[in-house]
């Protein structure tokens, strides 16, 4: 055991910072930053920056992409990107379908697929999800019916996210009704201009619109869009939901809004103090900062656990980060509202701030600030809530 | 102490429960919110033809006669049914600044328009720095041939848009937060410039400028202690519509965890569910509890006295509408989280009422400071 970084991995580690924050454009940035949502075009403009240097998807295997790093070179990009404030690559390409094809598609899937979501060629979104089917995913009710060498879709996805930018969607569907709910799913690749998708937005309570419903009326798909193998599709959802899961834990972004709280705490005046010079308001800071610190240190020891588990074995640790990140997420939202004060109460369309039309009213970020602790409770709920994870360490910690 | 209603006070109670189950579902506040002035001018005469606008108003100037009990019962009700008329604005803080802070002239003068309906006021205070130091006034009023002239920013007015009078405090002498030296003064709204918004929760606010303003009106050129006792009595209702709007939202969420099923049953029957349900409730009877203390405690004329219980019963009423905003999210799932659900509209409103008047942490501050919560 060597508890110290190396110079190396120190020097690795800045000439990631520096290119971050050069080659990313701070208009981008700036957004992230500010608590604004980037557009899908920015959104691709920064990862094909990061995909031209092969910083898009690291976490891939290497013929594919990905980056023969270290665990701690690993955390150090996750670390540092999101410090940076630089839109994260898009996870349900990235994160999720990515990985499951490299590692459970055929040669064809990802000759054809993987370099284009590693530049987002595609945009994937995630249709698992359904009315019915929330915690209890496996009971989803989606169907594909094998007709010749077409998969004929029929059902409804819901809170798929961002699938108003989607090129195409991955899908768990029943494939057998007669067997136990997890052994008759399977996972199939769709394109979302197929005959027979439509979607309808759902508003979020902070006036956001990322969530949607989707519906299959008869898609036909070619059968080879199926990964892996037929009614195999539970083993593969699960590789994807433990990558999910520790991905939530988002520990670069909530250091970064941590700084900016401070940063604006900095400016911000009661009366003629500054409010970080309130005792009291610094110690709500660092309580928060030493949480996240302890779950940093957590997240670099499952990393380096993570060579020597079996791959593709869901980890249990994956649900303290993602308990804990959550939870912290959510804390820092609730600081910014204490920067705040009063003036988390107007409310702005995003629109407007963006371009102008109405001027902020009191302190920077202001106008995002309630609209960020609302959404951000979706962390808790989403990627297996944080009930569902705390009965997967049940298991854990009791041994059954 | 009698925790029971008297026959009016039942009364009351049967009616404007009655006007808000009848009026308030979460289609027909959709169309109010939607209205010109972002909520409902009938529903603003309904309220005056049942004398809720005079609650708290003397019977000489039209009003109800009734005192805290009877205008906690109306929050709660209100609170329930999310109401978004200026209620608050002009009946409580307006209302209650014209009962304290001014002179039986104006009261005579002003009053009766309030509990009939005619005139909508508006509390024109806060201001950039303020912080939740209510205290803090920096806008200036100088005595001139004219009368008093009023120049500064007031900020987060609520219903200051749609107000037709303005109760603008402005500072006649002392440092910006002194408390000696406030002035209170009735502006005219076409007087001022404005810009108006929409608050997260659904309801109005502007944004002030006094640019030289002639006021129409001294109210008292001491408000201070007049000014505080208002803000209690705000601060009391702020709460009991915060028990109103808790426990409608912990029925909204029982009511779903009986009727969602995931894993062949409904959730209501995971046992972790149902102690985190008891933990909302827990908090709601505390929280009840301190609004009623509240409201009694608002009538006290020590203002030291009734400074603490104010400071006290905001402090829990914020811990508990937190933990029961955000529990009742949580176990909803994902429906919670969208504006076609009612139940993050319950959890949008209480995260302002904690906002308003003072924060949980600066009402813990005031109380630490101040001494003891006993
Ligand atoms: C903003 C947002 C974006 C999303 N994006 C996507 C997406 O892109 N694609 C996608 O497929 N899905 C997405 N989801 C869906 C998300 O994964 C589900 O919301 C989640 O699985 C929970 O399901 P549910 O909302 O139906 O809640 P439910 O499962 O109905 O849960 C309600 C409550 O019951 C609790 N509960 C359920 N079962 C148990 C149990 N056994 N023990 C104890 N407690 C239990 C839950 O923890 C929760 O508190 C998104 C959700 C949100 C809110």
């Amino acid at each position: 055991m060597d508890l110290s970084f190396t110079a190396e991995e120190r020097q690795f580690r800045e000439e990631l910072r520096d290119f971050f924050h050069t080659a990313i454009p701070d208009r981008i940035r700036r957004k992230l930053r500010e608590g604004l949502h980037p557009s899908k075009e920015e959104h691709v403009e920064a990862q094909r920056i990061l995909n031209a240097r092969g910083l898009a998807v690291p976490n891939w295997p290497v013929e594919w992409g990905g980056q023969d790093w270290t665990p701690v070179q690993h955390y150090f990009w996750q670390d540092e990107l999101q410090q940076a404030s630089v839109p994260f690559p898009v996870p349900f390409n990235c994160t999720m379908v990515g990985p499951v094809i490299a590692q459970f598609g055929s040669l064809a899937q990802k000759q054809r697929f993987l370099a284009r979501a590693a530049n987002v060629d595609d945009w994937w979104c995630q249709g698992f999800s359904e009315p019915g089917a929330g915690s209890d995913l496996a009971s989803l009710r989606t169907a594909a019916v094998l007709e010749g060498d077409h998969w004929v879709i029929n059902g409804q996805k819901t809170w798929t996210s961002y699938a108003q930018n989607a090129d195409w969607i991955f899908v768990l569907a029943r494939t057998d009704m007669t067997v136990k709910k997890q052994e008759g799913i399977s996972f199939i690749l769709v394109d979302m201009k197929t005959p027979g998708i439509t979607w309808r937005p759902i508003q979020t309570i902070d006036g956001g619109r990322e969530v949607n419903e989707v519906f299959f009326d008869n898609v036909r798909v070619p059968a080879e869009n199926l990964v892996g193998q037929v009614n195999k599709g539970w083993d593969y959802a699960k590789f994807l939901l433990g990558n999910e899961r520790t991905g939530i834990a988002r520990i670069g972004i909530s250091k970064a809004r941590m700084k900016r709280i401070r940063e604006l705490a900095e400016q911000e005046l009661d009366g003629d103090r500054r409010l970080i010079d309130d005792p009291v308001f610094r110690k709500k800071l660092v309580s928060v900062e030493i949480e996240l610190k302890a779950l940093e240190m957590t997240q670099l020891r499952v990393v380096a656990q993570e060579r020597h588990l079996e791959k593709g074995k869901p980890n249990p640790m994956s649900s303290v980060l993602k308990i804990k990140g959550s939870e912290l997420q959510q804390a820092t939202t609730e600081l910014m509202m204490d920067v705040m004060g009063p003036y988390i109460a107007p409310f702005f369309e995003e629109h407007d701030l963006e371009f102008g039309n109405e001027p902020p009213v009191g302190p920077p970020d202001a106008a995002t600030a309630a609209p960020m602790y609302f959404n951000m409770r979706k962390v808790s709920i989403y990627g297996g809530s944080n009930e569902i994870q705390r009965n997967i360490l049940a298991k854990a910690v009791l041994g059954f | 102490m009698d925790f029971d209603f008297s026959e009016d006070q039942r009364l009351l109670k049967d009616s404007v429960d009655r006007l808000v189950r009848d009026t308030y579902d979460f289609e027909q506040r959709k169309t109010y919110i939607a209205a010109a002035d972002g909520w409902s001018r009938e529903n603003w005469a309904r309220y005056a033809e049942l004398g809720l606008l005079g609650v708290n108003v003397s019977e000489d100037h039209g009003g109800f006669g009734g005192g805290g009990a009877e205008m906690m019962l109306v929050a709660e009700a209100f609170g329930r049914g999310l109401v978004i008329e200026p209620y608050y604005a002009c009946v409580v803080l307006s209302g209650g600044l014209l009962r304290h802070a001014a002179t039986a002239p104006i009261q005579d003068a002003y009053l009766p328009g309030i509990a009939a309906g005619e005139t909508l006021f508006a509390f024109a205070h806060h201001e950039r720095h303020a912080r939740f130091v209510a205290h803090h006034v920096g806008t200036t009023a100088t005595a001139t041939a004219a009368g008093w002239v009023l120049t500064g920013e007031k900020s987060l007015v609520l219903h200051g848009d749609s107000a037709d009078k303005l109760l603008v405090t402005a500072r006649v002498s002392g440092g910006v937060r002194d408390t000696g030296g406030i002035g209170l003064f009735l502006v005219d709204t076409n007087a001022v410039s404005k810009r108006g918004y929409a608050t997260q929760d659904a309801m109005r606010a502007a944004e002030i400028t006094l640019d030289g303003v002639v006021a129409e009106a001294v109210l008292s050129l001491d408000a201070w202690p007049g000014i505080a006792r208002a803000l209690d009595e705000a601060s009391a209702y702020l709460c009991a519509e915060a028990v109103g709007a808790m426990e409608e939202l912990l029925a909204i969420t029982v009511d779903y965890m009986k009727t969602r099923k995931q894993f062949g049953r409904a959730i209501a029957e995971f046992q972790v569910l149902q102690h985190r349900a008891v933990d909302m409730k827990v908090q709601i009877e505390l929280a009840r509890s301190m609004a009623m203390y509240a409201t009694m405690m608002a009538a006290e004329d020590d203002a030291d006295m009734r400074a603490r219980a104010i400071s006290a019963a905001k402090v829990q009423v914020g811990r508990s509408l937190r933990l029961v905003g955000q529990e009742a999210v949580q176990l909803h799932g994902g429906i919670a989280v969208t504006m076609e659900y009612k139940a993050g509209h319950y959890f949008k409103r209480l995260t302002l009422i904690e906002k308003s008047l003072g924060d949980t942490e600066a009402h813990l501050e005031r109380l630490a400071t101040m001494g003891t919560a006993f």
